[in-house]
């Protein structure tokens, strides 16, 4: 029986049927974190070899299947196995890419002329033998290359998932390398979100921690220990690397989290006791949004601007709360058995994820809608902290650490707990930060 | 004054009596072998302690901690013209932010004990490492232990 609906709406049917399965399940219970991980198989696809020019669509076609099977919901068939050879301009051979298994089928062309490259890609549903996909690039350079295989991947994914790509993104975090003495030396690093393009922005022996990328993608904000008697969140423009301090406020600032490109939320302590204050770049104004007599901190901002999810202990113990943009109707929302720290609220406003330390049980990072339902333990670690959201809500970066002293290592997830690898970076890495799509 | 300056050499070697035999630990903050310099970060260690530990968690100072401030107390009366960091720390089994938010408490809760026994708090400068400058490395329950403090740190 061939389904008549196209693979785009199948592959938006098995996420939606799979995501309805977990939050129908609110009532979660701890032990049952390692068993909720949701395998779906990945879903085959063709790409052929782009036609045109041999070396630059290698190039490009490797990009594209490192990022599209880096998702966990496809894998693309190896060309060794392709009998069709296609021409982008005519309608395939079906039959033949049927027989392989491959559900869509992608064709490339490129064509040079004056150190100009343009890229056209078509994509095929196998089954309906529909087109399910076509953009032509031009104007691309060598330079630009590696964006443009991105957009391409961007473009497959979107079509396929009905989701935003996200491949046309970067990451920030804290590099860890040890001198020959033994001390810790910390770096903010920056690379694109295959790893490649790495490059350190500071080279301090000073402490860095918890780099946050500015909507724009110019600025990050990090916690400098620079002045070792008050750190304070500094802001590192990335091209030029020029940094400065945000502020200069009498007790120590951190825990930054930008609102939009001009506005800032972070942590003061003033006497030991930590406040939520809300930064304006342009004035300078700053405005203190929480009333804490012990810890407010690490707040994150509803993508609609409207609502503050922060960390506090003001109940005896560290838990979520959600309230006003103007600090009114503070409202806690994590109530199940254990510790919560490090909210961080979904681009798609849907979900916060979180760390939530359970005793005798450990670490893990789970998601819960911002009224405190559906809570949902993703993956769980010796120590795990510090998630970051994908810019299409759908896949979570975090730091962690898979047994004493064995060191700290960026992590990727989809949010239905499959899926869980390694990001690979020169060194140790810790704190990570997803930007926004590049244009 | 002659006589202040005598009076301080006289309890500096009084001091140093005792401070000698205490562990090796203290030789790490200089270079003599263990022979305290009378207001030196060292006679800190060995005379007062310069650190108190705290439960999971907690920011409260429990008898311990207490009997050692009150140590650090006559020490910093005594020597009046020296200035303190006062440093919160936390174990690794934690987060990260908020680690440091709990690591500012516990410098500040030393900090107020300091200051309410009379010790001006113009000479007091407080910071949270939060979890990343552990004193002893490592894990376990006794790392931890060790690691939850907050330190006195000679400016």
């Amino acid at each position: 029986m061939i389904s008549i609906c196209n693979i785009g709406e199948r592959v938006k049917k098995i996420y939606k049927i799979l995501l309805l399965l977990l939050f129908a399940n609110s009532s979660f219970a701890v032990t049952k974190v390692d068993i909720t991980r949701s395998h779906i198989a990945p879903l085959p696809i063709a790409i052929a070899e782009f036609s045109g020019s041999k070396n630059l669509g290698d190039y490009i076609r490797n990009i594209v299947i490192k990022d599209l099977e880096s998702t966990g919901l496809f894998r693309v068939i190896d060309k060794a196995a392709y009998i069709e050879k296609e021409n982008i301009d005519s309608i395939p051979t079906f039959i033949s890419w049927k027989t392989i298994n491959a559900s869509a089928l992608v064709i490339g062309d490129i064509k040079e002329s004056n150190q100009k490259i343009s890229i056209h890609y078509k994509m095929w549903d196998v089954f309906s033998q529909k087109e399910a996909g076509n953009n032509n690039f031009s104007g691309a350079s060598q330079e630009n290359l590696r964006r443009i295989a991105h957009k391409i991947s961007d473009d497959i994914y979107k079509k396929l998932t009905g989701e935003e790509g996200y491949f046309n993104t970067k990451i920030s975090y804290v590099s860890l390398t040890k001198n020959p003495a033994g001390a810790v030396k910390r770096r903010i690093a920056i690379m694109d979100q295959d790893g490649h393009n790495h490059e350190y922005l500071t080279n301090s022996e000073s402490l860095v921690l918890t780099p946050r990328i500015s909507p724009s993608i110019n600025n990050i904000l990090y916690l400098s220990y620079e002045n070792h008697l008050n750190p304070q969140v500094k802001s590192i423009n990335i091209k030029t690397k020029s940094s400065n301090i945000l502020g200069h406020f009498k007790g120590m600032s951190y825990a930054p989290r930008y609102v939009d490109n001009s506005r800032v939320l972070l942590s003061i302590v003033k006497n030991g006791i930590s406040n939520i204050h809300l930064l304006n770049l342009d004035t300078m104004e700053q405005k203190q949004i929480t009333n804490c007599t012990s810890i407010c901190t690490s707040p994150s901002a509803s993508p609609d601007k409207k609502q503050i999810v922060f960390n506090s202990d003001a109940g005896g113990s560290r838990q979520l709360y959600v309230m006003d943009f103007d600090g009114k109707n503070a409202e806690r929302i994590s109530f199940s058995n254990g510790y919560y720290s490090s909210p961080i609220w979904s681009p798609r406003g849907d979900l916060i994820a979180f760390t939530k330390i359970v005793p005798r049980k450990g670490f893990f990072i789970g998601v819960m809608r911002p009224d405190g339902s559906g809570e949902r333990l993703i993956t769980k670690g010796w120590l795990v902290d510090g998630a970051s959201w994908a810019p299409n809500g759908r896949v979570l970066m975090f730091e962690k650490e898979n047994g004493p002293q064995m060191g700290k290592q960026i992590y990727t997830i989809d949010i239905t707990g499959s899926n869980e690898r390694v990001l690979n970076t020169p060194h140790e890495a810790a704190d990570p930060t997803w930007s926004n799509s590049l244009d | 004054m002659i006589k202040n300056v005598f009076l301080s050499i006289l309890l500096s070697f009084v001091f140093c009596l005792s401070s000698c035999q205490n562990s090796s630990k203290s030789s790490l903050y200089d270079g003599s072998g263990g022979t305290a310099v009378p207001g030196s970060q060292q006679d800190l260690n060995t005379s007062a302690g310069n650190f108190v530990l705290f439960k999971l968690s907690s920011n409260q100072l429990d008898d311990n901690a207490i009997e050692t401030l009150k140590k650090q107390v006559d020490w910093l009366k005594r020597y009046r013209y020296i200035n303190i960091i006062v440093e919160g720390h936390c174990d690794e089994r934690g987060t990260r932010e908020f680690n440091l938010a709990l690591g500012a408490r516990r410098a500040n809760i030393v900090r107020d004990y300091l200051v309410n026994s009379g010790i001006d708090s113009a000479r007091i400068t407080t910071i949270s490492y939060g979890k990343e400058r552990p004193t002893v490395l490592g894990s376990g329950m006794e790392v931890w232990r060790q690691n939850r403090r907050a330190n006195v740190i000679i400016r």
